[in-house]
């Protein structure tokens, strides 16, 4: 499968990035993400008051002291907001790094041995995709306890497989090619090999991947919290405040909106940013939710 | 026959596949680290008690007996008992499999055909209006998670701006879905959502495809009618790689309905679940995350097989 040994510029993700930046959908993309995400690591440093404070009357509005007035429980909505999303994002960051770590050296793996172990290496995969991202974190989750770094390992681990098969896909033809036939030649490590010879040659794919990936743990973690499994249920988190303020919209809709906004510009901010790369990349196409 | 080798092939390792699975489920839930005796009887129990539900519940037989009793159950229909309601899980779960499997018919009813029209419309409008606002909108609905949009839905069609549909269904499990149709516009309205994007981009990806292709530019080369061309020669062909995603997406609706289940309270198999770990019961946990795995595998292999039948390229090549 030699695809030819030229090595056109898209491939390199200094150069992916910027033609990528010169489609307007990826600026405003990318410009949502960051607004979105100094917002919420800046806000508890900026919050009024703490996270679990009493403010007044539970599902107030109209309260001079708070500004989108008081949640189910008499805290300050404003505050909880600005707090709420430092740790979904900390643990989506984690959680796609693990993933992207596991899944490219296991794919990598898998392309460059081929054999039984690619054979074992993808029917484990095929194992975990048996199970929707969601109901994988929520299985391990909920059976253990949701601190972040099990939160962390269960969403990176319903990543991997999915990482995996897109590097292992795209390093099969990068195996084959000259240099790393050379390379082997040269009595190269097979580690070298793997990691400075043919992972360069996917990072455009794995850009694209990357990112993706990153807007599923958005959504599977701040989905974890909206089932009641977040790493501390108490503490200010987008989706546990989702959960918590939705039988109350009708008299205070600010507890639920304000989150669901937030989460709403965070996940379409990376989609748009993602769309961008894969748009001048190679042809990805996506075919199921969480796929 | 190869198409037959290559399905009962495909078949063996969906059965294998998914003894694997049961192996992981039965190893996570194992390791629970609180005691389900326990969990039944509460805090106010005496360690006899404790003692003679361990007894019953079979929790000192070793692992593998335990893993073996279960697994065989199944295979018989024995599906055990809850340990919250002690109802059998067969019962529990018949009131609520036809709810989610409604909920999944009728979605599938409108986003199949609506993500096809709409794919196949972008394809031929390629670039135009149409098809720069429906990518951009379907790059929004991939994007945002379903309890997002599903409490945006909520506040927009029911609470905030206007109040014309119910916030939450209000059927019991056991009682027909059909009985409260107003409550299950918003419940069907966010899996549709959710699921169309997929099918829609692939529609036209492959549609694209098609229409560039050589015995389309033939067939209007010999004078037929666009219409023609269309209906006669794009659309069957590209509906090939469609089949998978639909099947794929069919799959998400099965599994994926935890979450939307449990935000509008529709009384099926996602919300069971959602119950059941909350109230950490393992018998129901076990069954009901196997059963979604099940319908997973099952769903991927008609994908494999529906891509592989429609493919004459493939089904050639198959040994």
């Amino acid at each position: 499968m030699s695809q030819g040994n030229e090595i056109s510029e898209s491939v390199r993700p200094v150069g992916l990035m910027r033609k990528a930046l010169k489609l307007r959908r990826t600026k405003i993309g990318l410009t949502v993400l960051l607004v979105i995400m100094v917002f919420a690591l800046v806000g508890p440093f900026v919050a009024p008051h703490t996270q679990t404070e009493f403010i007044d009357m539970p599902n107030s509005l109209n309260i001079p002291d708070a500004l989108f007035g008081t949640d189910y429980l008499g805290q300050d909505v404003w505050s909880r907001f600005l707090i709420g999303g430092r740790s979904i994002l900390l643990l989506s960051l984690g959680a796609t790094s693990l993933g992207l770590a596991a899944g490219i050296s296991l794919g990598l793996i898998a392309a460059l041995f081929r054999g039984k172990l690619d054979e074992l290496i993808m029917r484990i995969f095929d194992v975990i995709l048996s199970f929707p991202q969601i109901l994988l974190a929520l299985l391990l989750v909920s059976m253990f306890d949701a601190s972040p770094w099990l939160t962390i390992l269960s969403v990176g681990l319903s990543t991997t497989p999915r990482v995996g098969r897109v590097i292992r896909g795209a390093a099969l033809s990068v195996v084959e090619r000259d240099f790393v036939h050379a390379a082997t030649a040269l009595g190269e490590s097979r580690f070298r090999i793997l990691f400075f010879e043919v992972l360069p040659n996917v990072s455009g794919p794995l850009l694209v991947e990357a990112n993706l990936r990153f807007t599923y743990s958005i959504a599977t973690i701040a989905s974890l919290a909206f089932l009641g499994f977040a790493p501390d249920p108490t503490a200010a988190n987008w989706g546990t405040m989702i959960q918590e303020n939705s039988a109350v919209i009708v008299v205070q809709p600010w507890g639920a909106m304000l989150p669901v906004i937030a989460i709403a510009l965070l996940t379409i901010g990376t989609g748009l940013f993602g769309d961008g790369l894969s748009r001048v990349s190679a042809g990805i196409d996506r075919v199921g939710k969480g796929d | 026959m190869p198409i037959l080798k290559f399905i009962l092939r495909r078949l063996g390792l969906g059965v294998l596949t998914l003894f694997a699975v049961s192996v992981l489920i039965f190893l996570v839930t194992q390791a629970f680290p609180s005691d389900p005796a326990q969990a039944i009887l509460g805090r106010e129990t005496t360690p006899e008690s404790l003692d003679a539900l361990r007894q019953e519940l079979g929790l000192y037989r070793p692992a593998v007996v335990q893993f073996s009793d279960w697994l065989f159950g199944i295979l018989h229909g024995d599906f055990g008992k809850s340990f919250v309601t002690q109802m059998q899980i067969s019962e529990y779960i018949a009131a609520r499999v036809g709810n989610s499997l409604f909920l999944m018919v009728v979605g599938a009813l409108f986003s199949i055909p609506i993500s096809i029209a709409v794919g196949a419309y972008s394809a031929l409008k390629r670039d135009k209006k149409f098809d720069t606002v429906s990518s951009t909108a379907s790059l929004v609905l991939a994007a945002v998670p379903e309890f997002v949009m599903g409490t945006g839905l909520i506040m927009f069609l029911s609470t905030s701006v206007f109040h014309l549909l119910p916030a939450i269904t209000l059927i019991d499990a056991g009682e027909a879905p059909w009985a409260d149709l107003s409550g299950i516009v918003l419940p069907v309205l966010t899996l549709v959502l959710a699921v169309t994007p997929y099918v829609s981009r692939t529609m036209r990806a492959s549609m694209i495809e098609i229409l560039e292709s050589d015995y389309v530019e033939m067939a209007r080369l010999k004078g037929m009618s666009e219409r023609v061309v269309l209906l006669r020669h794009g659309l069957p062909n590209a509906l090939g790689p469609v089949f998978q995603v639909i099947a794929l997406n069919l799959a998400y609706l099965a599994g994926g309905t935890v979450i939307v289940e449990r935000l509008f309270n529709f009384p099926g198999i996602g919300s069971a679940l959602a119950d059941s770990v909350r109230g950490r019961d393992l018998p129901v946990i076990q069954f009901l995350t196997l059963m979604i795995a099940g319908v997973y595998v099952l769903m991927n292999l008609l994908a494999d097989v529906a891509t592989v039948l429609a493919t004459p390229r493939l089904r050639t090549s198959l040994k």
